[in-house]
């Protein structure tokens, strides 16, 4: 079987910045050899802290930075000669959203959507997003997750097959940010490549297929979030994660060494030292709440603990 | 190809380049005469002009009708106006909010937000035409017929000189210095800058600088066409070389983001 050809292909991309006035008007290495692939039908994920060069990178990807050395190939093309072909075959949400304040919200996805030849009936599209509420207000009246969501609709509007998310997640409600997760999802279901930058390792954990680490610059460590949470030396279990109905709340001293947090609902996930007496008093608690989860999993050490590994700090 | 490498839906398609060109300039056109600030720089202020510099004396050493001088000026200021100040404005703080970046990820790309922008710049100065020369008109206002191609010609010009300026301005200054700059330009070439009073009537020292600045290229030519009927070749040359340079300088130094 012939090896599909990556939606995104990026080697040893290398990006200056500058002559900076501060350093003497030196140049300043912001990307020092960022390689990633990302492929359809998958959530590729780039996972930093900020200023780890998640933004440049997907900007030299966009074509809206020139890569100063590396190979940076979209769709088997050069982003940065793109093509207005090219250009409607991907999907692009800008960290800062990229929207003009005094325009209406549904005129300016009408008006992007005018620039693609068969363009995602606007109507259905603002109501999936949940546009259509807010009605004629113009775009500075909106919250964060409005305008986010907003910016999805403007990136999706032309139907990409790749599309590009900064920081998809800034700013988003849990109700803003259960609608688009769910159409992440979605869009990866259908075939798209979706690439999208965070700097917040649950993001990362409930949402990629395949996990870049950036740091300094550098991927530094790559690979699905089961791969990255193995542990070739685990000294045992650090993470519990269990899917069933919403809003439970365990008792504190029912395990009180562990961290509880609903991470969407009827997901949770528990961390710390795991021993199979927690899963045990886990179990009986279930079983006298008459609660039966649909999934259960474990791993040695969660994203932030590999974070934490590879960079000698946390993220945040 | 497996399964997953293709994806099972309508591929995105660009629409075709003068409907992107057209939609564009069409919505950037809509947003400038919608915006007070930007209706009162392109309409009033030139309307208020145009019966100032009839009702008074002013004018009255440059020829007989006082509204045939006063009419070509007043549109050398509203092609100013539009595009310098109005299209400056409104680039710098676009490129401020990212929309300049986010428009050029899409099929329009950055050629067709510049084409477009021209596209907007005529349009919003079609529409002075009709108000302002209308509006002349009422007030007495002859234009010589054999003038109207070579003062169309001289407007064509003028405004690609001044759009360009206006680029220049909008994407190498902050928004807040491009809204300072462009409206201080605007004012002072509209009292000093041979746009309303002749180049040739400023005192001598003042004037072989000031008539080679493109107010005074557009002021100058206009009148020639529309009050005299012919075609002045400097006032051309000076709006060629102005357009040429901006642009060169723009395509140079114009940051995206």
């Amino acid at each position: 079987m012939p090896t599909p050809l990556p939606a995104l292909t990026i080697d040893g991309l290398i990006k200056d910045f500058g002559p900076v006035g501060a350093l003497d008007g030196r140049m300043v290495r912001v990307l020092e050899g960022v390689s990633l692939q990302a492929i359809h039908g998958a959530v590729t994920v780039l996972l930093g802290a900020n200023g780890a060069g998640k933004t440049t990178t997907l900007e030299c990807a966009q074509g809206l930075q020139r890569a100063d050395g590396g190979v940076v190939r979209l769709l088997g093309q050069d982003p940065s000669r793109a093509t207005p072909e090219l250009r409607a075959r991907v999907g692009v949400m800008l960290q800062d959203g990229g929207l003009p304040p005094s325009v209406r919200p549904l005129a300016l996805l009408h008006h992007v959507a005018s620039m693609y030849g068969s363009p995602l009936p606007v109507d259905a599209l603002a109501e999936r997003l949940g546009l259509d509420e807010f009605g004629a207000a113009s775009i500075r009246r909106l919250s964060g997750g409005q305008k986010q969501r907003l910016a999805l609709a403007c990136a999706l509007v032309g139907r990409p097959e790749v599309v590009f998310l900064d920081e998809p997640s800034a700013g988003l409600d849990p109700q803003s940010r259960t609608i688009v997760f769910d159409l992440i999802r979605e869009l990866r279901a259908d075939g798209l490549a979706v690439i999208l930058t965070t700097h917040l390792l649950d993001d990362a954990q409930r949402l990629a297929d395949y996990v870049y680490i950036l740091e300094g610059g550098r991927t530094v460590a790559e690979g699905t979030v089961a791969d990255l949470t193995a542990d070739k030396d685990a000294d045992g279990m650090r993470e519990l994660r269990f899917e069933t109905v919403p809003g439970l709340t365990l008792p504190p001293e029912l395990l009180p060494h562990l961290h509880q947090r609903e991470d969407e609902p009827g997901r949770y996930v528990l961390r710390g030292a795991l021993t199979a007496s927690d899963v045990a008093h886990l179990a009986q608690w279930w079983d006298a709440r008459g609660v039966m989860p649909t999934a259960i999993s474990m791993a040695p050490r969660s994203l932030e603990d590999v974070f934490l590994d590879i960079s000698g700090r946390s993220i945040r | 190809m497996t399964a997953a490498a293709t994806p099972a839906r309508t591929p995105g398609t660009a629409a075709a380049l003068p409907v992107r060109v057209l939609r564009h300039g069409g919505y950037e056109a809509l947003a400038m005469l919608r915006n007070g600030e930007q209706l009162v720089l392109a309409i009033v202020l030139p309307l208020l002009a145009l019966t100032a510099l009839v009702i008074t004396p002013l004018l009255d050493a440059y020829g007989p009708s006082r509204v045939d001088i006063a009419a070509p000026g007043v549109l050398a200021l509203c092609t100013m106006s539009t595009a310098f100040t109005g299209q400056g404005i409104a680039t710098g703080f676009d490129r401020r909010y990212g929309v300049l970046r986010f428009l050029s990820t899409t099929p329009l790309g950055r050629s067709g937000l510049i084409l477009g922008k021209a596209v907007a710049v005529a349009a919003v100065l079609a529409v002075q035409l009709v108000v302002i020369g209308g509006a002349a008109v009422l007030l007495g206002w002859s234009p010589r017929a054999e003038g109207l191609l070579p003062a169309a010609l001289l407007l064509l010009i003028g405004s690609a000189a001044f759009t360009a300026l206006g680029l220049l301005v909008a994407g190498t200054l902050r928004p807040e210095a491009t809204l300072a700059v462009t409206n201080l330009v605007w004012i002072l070439l509209a009292a000093a800058g041979g746009v309303i009073i002749p180049a040739a009537s400023l005192p001598a020292a003042a004037e072989p600088f000031v008539a080679v600045l493109p107010s005074a290229a557009l002021g100058d030519g206009l009148r020639s066409a529309l009050a005299d009927g012919v075609l002045d070749p400097i006032a051309c040359l000076v709006l060629l070389a102005w357009a040429a340079l901006a642009g060169l300088a723009a395509i140079r130094w114009f940051k995206w983001s």
